[in-house]
Order: C-alpha cells, then structure tokens, then sequence
C-alpha cells in the first residue's frame, strides 16, 4: 500500500534541520564551551610535557618523534569533546524520565534523528573545540602537518566515521537503560575504559603488540587512535579508516536491532 | 465510524517481589480492567478518575505507546501500537508533564522542526502557526528559548506544537496541571475554540473539574480500570446528584425552616439567607418556595446545580453500595 515502507524517502527532509539544531543547541550554552575548552587546552600541556618527558634524548619511541607526539597530544585533545568521548548520553536520562515515550511516538527513525543532532553538535565542536587546542599546539610547539594533500580527505573521513563508532556506542549504552535501572554505571565504565582503550592517554602504539592485537577487535581505537595515525600517516590509511567503517556499520546496525527489542519492552511490557 | 473505539479494553503489568533472598515471583497488576467506550468526530470528552484508576494506561493504548493486553482498539481507524507513527501523524498529543519541545532552543525552531518532522507543507504549517500565536498570544515569547519559558507559556507552545500536523483528534493528558487560574481560562477558552470552530476532537483527562465543566460536553467515568459512568455532563448530573440546593434570601431573620423534603444546609446572616436542600424528584423547586413563602416573606432565590465534584464523589459512593445507575447516552 505504501511505496516507502521505511519512510526514509518520504520523511528524508527532517533530518538536515535537526543537524542544524543540533549545532544550534549547542551552539547555546558558550559559557559551558569555554570552561571544557579551556580545560582541553590545560590538559593538553600537561601530557605533552610528560610525552616529550618520556622521548627525552631519544629521536623516537614507538614511531613517535617530538613533532608526532606534539600533534598526538593536540589533536586527541581536540577530539575528546568532538568525538564526544564523555557526553552525549541524555537519551538514558529521556528513558528514566520517561520521555522517550515522545521520542519513539513521533514519524520519524529515532536513530536517524539521533545522529544527525550528533552530527551538528559534531560540526559545532569541529569549530570550537578541535580547532582551538590545535592552533595552540601549532603556534606553541613543533607540529607536524600531513605531508601528503590526501592525508587531508582521508582524515576528514576518519574523523567523521570516529563521530559515528562513539555514536555508535553511545546509543547502545543510553539504550540500555530501557533494562538497567540505573545505567550510569555503565556509562562511568565506559567513560575510563574509552579514555584508555582508545588511545587517549598514551598512545595505543606503547602497549605491547598482544594487546594491541586485542585492541584490534574492539572498536575504541576506532574512536581516536585510527583517526590520529591517519593524520601523522603513520603507514597506509586504509587499514585504519577500513577498521573504522566496519565498526561504524556493526554499531549502527547494533542500535538498529536493540532499539527494536527496546520498543518492543516499552510497548509489551511497559518500560 | 467512530473516531475511537475501545472495547473490552485491558492491560495488565507484570511484577516480580523478591520472596525471601533469592526467589522472585512474578505477580499481576492490572491498570486497566475491562473498558469500553466510542467517540465520535466532534465530540469533547472528560476522561476522570482518581489516581492509579488507569486513566494514563487508557491514554498510552491509545496513542500506540502500550499494547493492550485484551481486547480491541482503533484510533482514526488504526490499531494504534501497530502503527504508532502513522498514527502519530493524525493525532496530536500533549502531555502535561512531559515535553515535545526542544529545551535548549527557541520556541519557533521547535515549531519548524515538527513541520519538517511531520512533513506539513509550509503554506498549512504557517496559516495554523499564526493563528495559534494570535489565539494564544505567543508573539512575545516565540523567540525566546524553551527552557526560558514560564510553564504557562510553555504549555501554549506544547499544545501548540500538538496542533501544527492539523490532527483531527487532540488527546490531553492532564494539560491544566499547575497552571495558574489565568493560563487554564485561556487554554480552556483556546480548546473550546478549536473544538467549536475546527471541530476538532478533544479528549481530556484532568483532575480539575474546571477543565470538564467548561470544555466536555461528555464525561466517562473511570475506577479501579473499569468505566464507571459513561454519558453527557447534564444526564450524570440529573441521574446521579438528584439533590438540588435552593438558596432563599428572606426579608428578615427567621429560626432554620423545618419543611417536608428539605433540609437545611447552611445558614447566613442569622438566618436571612438559607440554604435548602432537596431531592428534586420528589420535590420541585417550585413547591418548595411556595412553602418558604409561606412561612416567611421571600426576597430573592436562586437555585445551584450540583458541583461536578459532587458529582463525581456520588458516583463513587454509589458504586460502593453498589446501586449504580446505568447511564445510557
């Protein structure tokens, strides 16, 4: 009877505002931006001088010259709320409150709502919260730009595709509080563990090999470490940017099919 | 066809208590016994009931947010969990306590975004915009962003926000709630309004009796999940509250009148003005001023209908002695 059964042609048009008002929401609150930027950037110096502590004399550890680790701490600092390592969990809240009645009942893929807001809150931090902490890196220390014009487009992709993995992950953990009473827990859990596993507070690179194997087969690198070896083209970007994809599909499907079993509660059993 | 149809209508919940250190057992609640009702096109509906007699669960099975666990339901001619969004795009919902605007932003980006969301074309969109901001005087604030907003003018905007897609059906769950005196005449005049000129259907729950006096032409009735009086407010009101009150004003004070089939009620003004009740089948009000006048010179009287809260708690003590009348529209 319908032609487009899924309503995505149909309903296709929503979805370009709510990225803008996602970057508009965002865009509200500058006292709030301020504070995490200025946070970033006090961070910032503090790991970039135990990283060229700990290169010291030496030309390079792990691959790492000063320039690389320099652009290694600025840029991951420029990440943390880009990615959106740490926030991003008021779906969880809208469950608990039971607002998300409103949210599953409206004509349109929640999902796909979801992240286009993320994307504009992305757009918003690309500008003042990426690229501040990378200007201070680059007019105060030695930084290492992308040698090759391409490493420019390959890295824009895998810093989008960072956005969707912690999207990705995010949604699953805010929908678990359909079945947890209480999933910030959880998402404390998460908090630590992403920092870590991601690539964050060292680089992935100083872990020895096996765990860095391991690694491999969870997505958290996917979040900063893949985007930030692209950007100083530590080898081919391919297997970074592929490691990345295959997360971003599995995780959007993931949400997919949990937000399926998730309505199904709300619906049958009553939340 | 009825613009609503529930028949049989239950839902249970299931809950585990922790027996003892490990085990659990499951029990049943059951929110919503065994309801039945239609509501046709036009039609202004007050749903009642105490807390806890399952007026939301009745709301959520009918906007698709809960599958019933017995019995029928269709919604515009939809079975409303089964088609929740195809749904959602014919009928409007507010929700007193809960919010379908974006908090961070002003109230206008909230009404764009639902016309995109909703895919109302732009010229509808504008024309039922406008009128909502000039019928409910919005201009001043439509800028500013939502979390701002003062719960008056918030709720505006909620019903607002309920209204852009043109729903045919508009279902408030408890919209007056903690609204100063002010905000609730002008939302209840707006709703009368909307009702009257658009024919727009409105089904309300509320626990103020206000909101059903000036907006429902028709009143269901609802305890422990079972409907207990279904019909037009004035056959409740002569059905069930039969005791009407005539207030006399005398020419002077007299001792409290003692007349057959009335009692009195209150006493004013060292007894120049009393209060009478009586049932009004047994007796008329005509009767019963001609038998004041007989024992005391009348100045002026006035006759009360029973307040719909009076109503109401008749109801309920009617269906604990179990004489519940049936109510037939």
């Amino acid at each position: 009877m319908r032609a487009d059964p899924w309503g995505l042609i149909n309903r296709a048009h929503c979805y370009p505002r709510l990225v803008l008002a996602g970057f508009r929401r965002y865009s509200a609150y500058r006292a709030a931006m301020l504070a995490g930027l200025s946070t970033n950037v006090v961070f910032g110096l503090m790991r970039v001088g135990l990283l060229l502590a700990v290169i010291g004399e030496r030309p390079r550890v792990a691959g790492y010259d000063a320039a690389a680790a320099v652009t290694y701490v600025w840029l991951g600092q420029g990440m943390i709320a880009t990615v959106s390592m740490w926030s991003g969990f008021h779906v969880a809240e809208r469950v608990r409150s039971g607002d998300i009645a409103i949210d599953l009942g409206r004509p349109w893929d929640f999902q796909l709502a979801e992240l286009a807001g993320d994307l504009g809150r992305f757009g918003y931090h690309l500008v003042t919260r990426m690229v501040p902490p990378v200007a201070f890196g680059v007019l105060f220390f030695p930084f290492r730009w992308p040698q090759r014009l391409s490493t420019w487009g390959w890295f824009a992709v895998s810093l989008l595709l960072a956005v969707m993995v912690s999207f990705g992950i995010r949604y699953l953990l805010n929908l678990s509080a359909f079945w947890l009473v209480e999933s910030r827990g959880l998402i404390s859990i998460y908090g630590v563990a992403s920092g870590l596993l991601a690539g964050l507070v060292i680089p992935l690179h100083f872990f020895p090999e096996g765990i860095r194997t391991i690694l491999w087969w969870t997505p958290f690198p996917a979040l900063m470490q893949d985007s930030l070896d692209v950007f100083v083209e530590r080898g081919s970007p391919l297997p970074a940017v592929g490691h990345q994809l295959l997360w971003a599909v599995l995780l959007l499907l993931a949400g997919r099919l949990v937000q399926r079993s998730a309505e199904r509660k709300l619906v049958v059993q009553g939340g | 066809m009825s613009l609503i149809e529930a028949r049989d209508l239950r839902r249970t919940f299931t809950l585990r208590r922790k027996v003892g250190r490990f085990r659990r057992q499951r029990h049943e609640v059951v929110a919503v016994e065994d309801v039945s009702f239609a509501i046709e096109a036009g039609e202004t509906v007050g749903y009642v009931g105490p807390n806890g007699a399952g007026k939301s669960t009745t709301i959520k099975m009918l906007t698709g947010i809960l599958v019933p666990t017995g019995g029928f339901v269709r919604v515009c001619g939809l079975e409303p969990a089964a088609r929740r969004r195809e749904l959602a795009g014919r009928i409007g919902v507010v929700f007193g306590q809960r919010s379908q605007l974006w908090w961070d932003l002003p109230l206008l980006e909230s009404f764009d975004l639902l016309r995109d969301i909703f895919r109302v074309p732009r010229a509808a969109h504008a024309d039922r915009l406008d009128e909502c901001v000039e019928l409910l005087e919005m201009g001043p604030f439509l800028h500013t962003p939502v979390r701002q907003l003062s719960l008056g003018q918030r709720m505006r905007g909620e019903v607002t926000a309920a209204l852009l897609h043109g729903p045919r059906l508009l279902v408030l769950d408890e919209p007056t709630i903690g609204l100063d005196l002010e905000s609730k005449v002008r939302l209840r005049r707006f709703l009368a309004r909307l009702n009257a000129e658009r024919g727009t259907t409105l089904l309300l729950t509320t626990h103020d009796l206000d909101d059903i006096e000036t907006l429902c032409r028709r009143l269901v009735v609802i305890d422990h999940g079972r409907v207990l009086a279904d019909g037009p407010l004035a056959g409740l009101r002569a059905e069930v509250a039969r005791e009407r009150t005539l207030v006399v004003d005398l020419e002077r004070p007299v001792p409290p009148l003692e007349l057959p089939g009335a009692r009195v009620a209150h006493v004013e003004n060292d007894g120049s003005r009393q209060h009478l009740v009586f049932d009004r089948e047994r007796l008329t009000a005509a009767a019963l001023i001609t038998a004041v006048a007989e024992r005391a010179p009348v100045h002026d009287v006035s006759v009360l209908e029973p307040e719909i809260a009076d109503v109401i708690r008749r109801l309920y003590e009617l269906r604990e002695s179990r004489a519940l009348p049936v109510v037939d529209r």
